[in-house]
């Protein structure tokens, strides 16, 4: 593989499944995202690693359409998405996203926070969705959760839930932004075994994360952002092994410790 | 104590026993308590058919003020202004207002009874109140969960029913039924403007025989519903801290 400062084995856009285009993003006068650009080609796994505030979360909140971007484009498929008065919905079908505080309904049952969008949003029978859901729960180790709320659970199953809870959708691509930072450390490896497996499945993954060692092993290629745009990008073994970027090196120095 | 110092204190005054006569002569309460109770029976139903009113009015207001979209501002401050201006006048005076102006705009029978337009202010003035009582309770909802229900393609109105309004409701039932405690007895304020309820009819009784235990027998009904009431939303707020707020410690 060539390497290269900004990039490493970037498909061209119009084959990116998730492609970002110049992307600004501002929250009154705090500039979030600037002029970010990103192409992520279909079963990629990317991570987003940076400091606290410099944009992960707003990154993935972008693709999802959960925030609305001042300049630039996402496209998806290279169709583009962001366009302003366009449906979010059909969109959010086809781009799943799993939140660090789980954000499981809590006056529905666990079947019932997989199923509600099954059969609401996708039209599914109630028996189609129960069957979808209990596939699921059986796969990920949870059948005997299936009728528990989510306060009874604990928070590795609960974002086990959240996960299958996206995946139910059959999504094209999922969004995982800091799933294991609300985590006990004992509970941060089922979670991230879930992932792990997800892997290969042919479904494209942006992961925002804390967990340096899980970055590394999962991803393909891990992007190191700084002050909202992508300070360097690169195969782990690369951005990890010899990063090139001054501020690359010294976030990674200072999460090491 | 002070109930015990009431009780032996005052037969002790000097004119208790006028008191006495007039306000707890058990003859006079053994007459009038069927014809009250048959009074009363107009409240239950005014209160009846008021409520599922109330409820849908103030859910609707409630949806119209959390509403989001730039497009729908007008309702938004249609809303607003309605919650101000129903909560902002006395009860009585929206009853005086809608029960003796609208009928007097010269409507046909059955449209002119008093008793109708007494119920739809009260109807009214207690969406009003309810309305921000649902507010509230949307708003606790917090915005995490919006954005999972709209991350899975929910549209927003599906979230509001599915997600947000189940835990808005079920966070407010306690101040929901502290209002309707007070709607059963806003009622008899319908009595102003005509129909014999029991608070009017007390009145008649009193007037008829010069003797004022009908209110004590009028009041002693109101309490008799008012005071399982209270209770029932002390226990169901007491149950949602509980829920809410962990477990307690023991001293
Ligand atoms: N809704 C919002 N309103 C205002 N400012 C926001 C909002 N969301 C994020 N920000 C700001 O945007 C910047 C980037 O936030 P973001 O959450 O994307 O960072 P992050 O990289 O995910 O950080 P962390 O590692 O702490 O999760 C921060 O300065 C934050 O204060
Ligand atoms: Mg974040």
């Amino acid at each position: 593989m060539t390497a290269g400062p900004n990039n490493t084995a970037t498909p061209s856009a119009a084959a990116a499944k998730v492609s970002l285009r110049g992307v600004t993003k501002a929250f009154g006068n705090n500039v979030v995202l600037r002029d970010f650009s990103l192409d992520v080609s279909a079963g990629e796994v990317v991570s987003l690693i940076g400091a606290s505030g410099s944009g992960k979360t707003t990154v993935l909140r972008c693709i999802n359409l959960l925030e609305q971007i001042d300049d630039g484009a996402v496209l998806l498929d290279g169709d583009e998405i962001s366009s302003v008065g366009r449906d979010p919905n059909p969109v959010r079908r086809r781009v799943g996203i799993v939140f660090q505080s789980f954000n499981l309904f809590p006056h529905m049952s666990v079947a019932r926070n997989i199923t509600l969008a099954l059969t609401e949003v996708l039209g599914q029978t109630t028996d189609a969705a129960r069957d979808r859901a209990s596939e699921l729960l059986r796969r990920f180790g949870l059948s005997e959760k299936a009728d528990v709320y989510p306060d009874q659970l604990s928070g590795g199953q609960q974002q086990r839930v959240a996960i299958i809870r996206a995946l139910a959708m059959k999504p094209e691509v999922l969004l995982l932004d800091e799933i294991t930072s609300a985590l006990d450390p004992e509970l941060v490896g089922e979670v991230l075994d879930v992932v792990r497996e997800l892997k290969g499945s042919g479904i494209t993954m942006l992961i925002a994360t804390h967990e340096m060692a899980f970055a590394r092993e999962i991803s393909d290629r891990v992007c190191f952002l700084h002050g909202g745009t992508i300070a360097e990008v690169g195969a782990p073994s690369e951005l990890f092994g010899a990063p090139r970027d001054e501020r690359t090196k010294q976030f990674l120095r200072r999460v090491r410790m | 104590m002070v109930l015990a110092a009431v009780i032996v204190l005052v037969p002790r005054m000097p004119r208790w026993d006028r008191v006495k006569k007039s306000f707890f002569d058990v003859e006079q309460m053994r007459d009038s308590l069927p014809r009250l109770i048959d009074a009363f029976w107009l409240d239950v139903k005014i209160f009846a058919w008021t409520t599922p009113a109330i409820f849908v009015l103030a859910l609707l207001i409630a949806l119209a003020r959390n509403s989001r979209s730039p497009a729908l501002f007008p309702v938004r401050a249609f809303a607003a202004v309605y919650t101000d201006v129903m909560r902002g006048v006395p009860v009585i005076l929206w009853i005086y207002l809608v029960g003796f102006g609208v009928p007097g705009l010269g409507l046909e029978r059955p449209y002119n009874s008093p008793l109708l337009w007494g119920s739809v202010a009260l109807a009214m003035t207690y969406s009003g109140y309810v309305a921000e009582v649902f507010r509230a309770g949307i708003a606790s909802v917090h915005e995490s969960q919006r954005a999972a229900a709209r991350s899975l393609g929910l549209s927003s109105w599906q979230t509001m029913r599915f997600v947000v309004l189940p835990q808005a409701v079920r966070r407010v039932v306690p101040p929901l039924l502290n209002d309707l405690v007070s709607l059963q007895k806003d009622v008899a304020l319908v009595s102003l403007i005509g129909p014999i309820e029991i608070l009017r009819q007390a009145n008649i009784d009193k007037a008829k025989f010069a003797n004022f235990t009908p209110f004590i027998v009028a009041a002693l009904i109101f309490l008799a519903v008012t005071i399982p009431l209270t209770r029932l939303t002390d226990y169901l707020w007491h149950r949602q801290q509980r829920r809410t707020t962990g477990t307690r410690v023991a001293a």
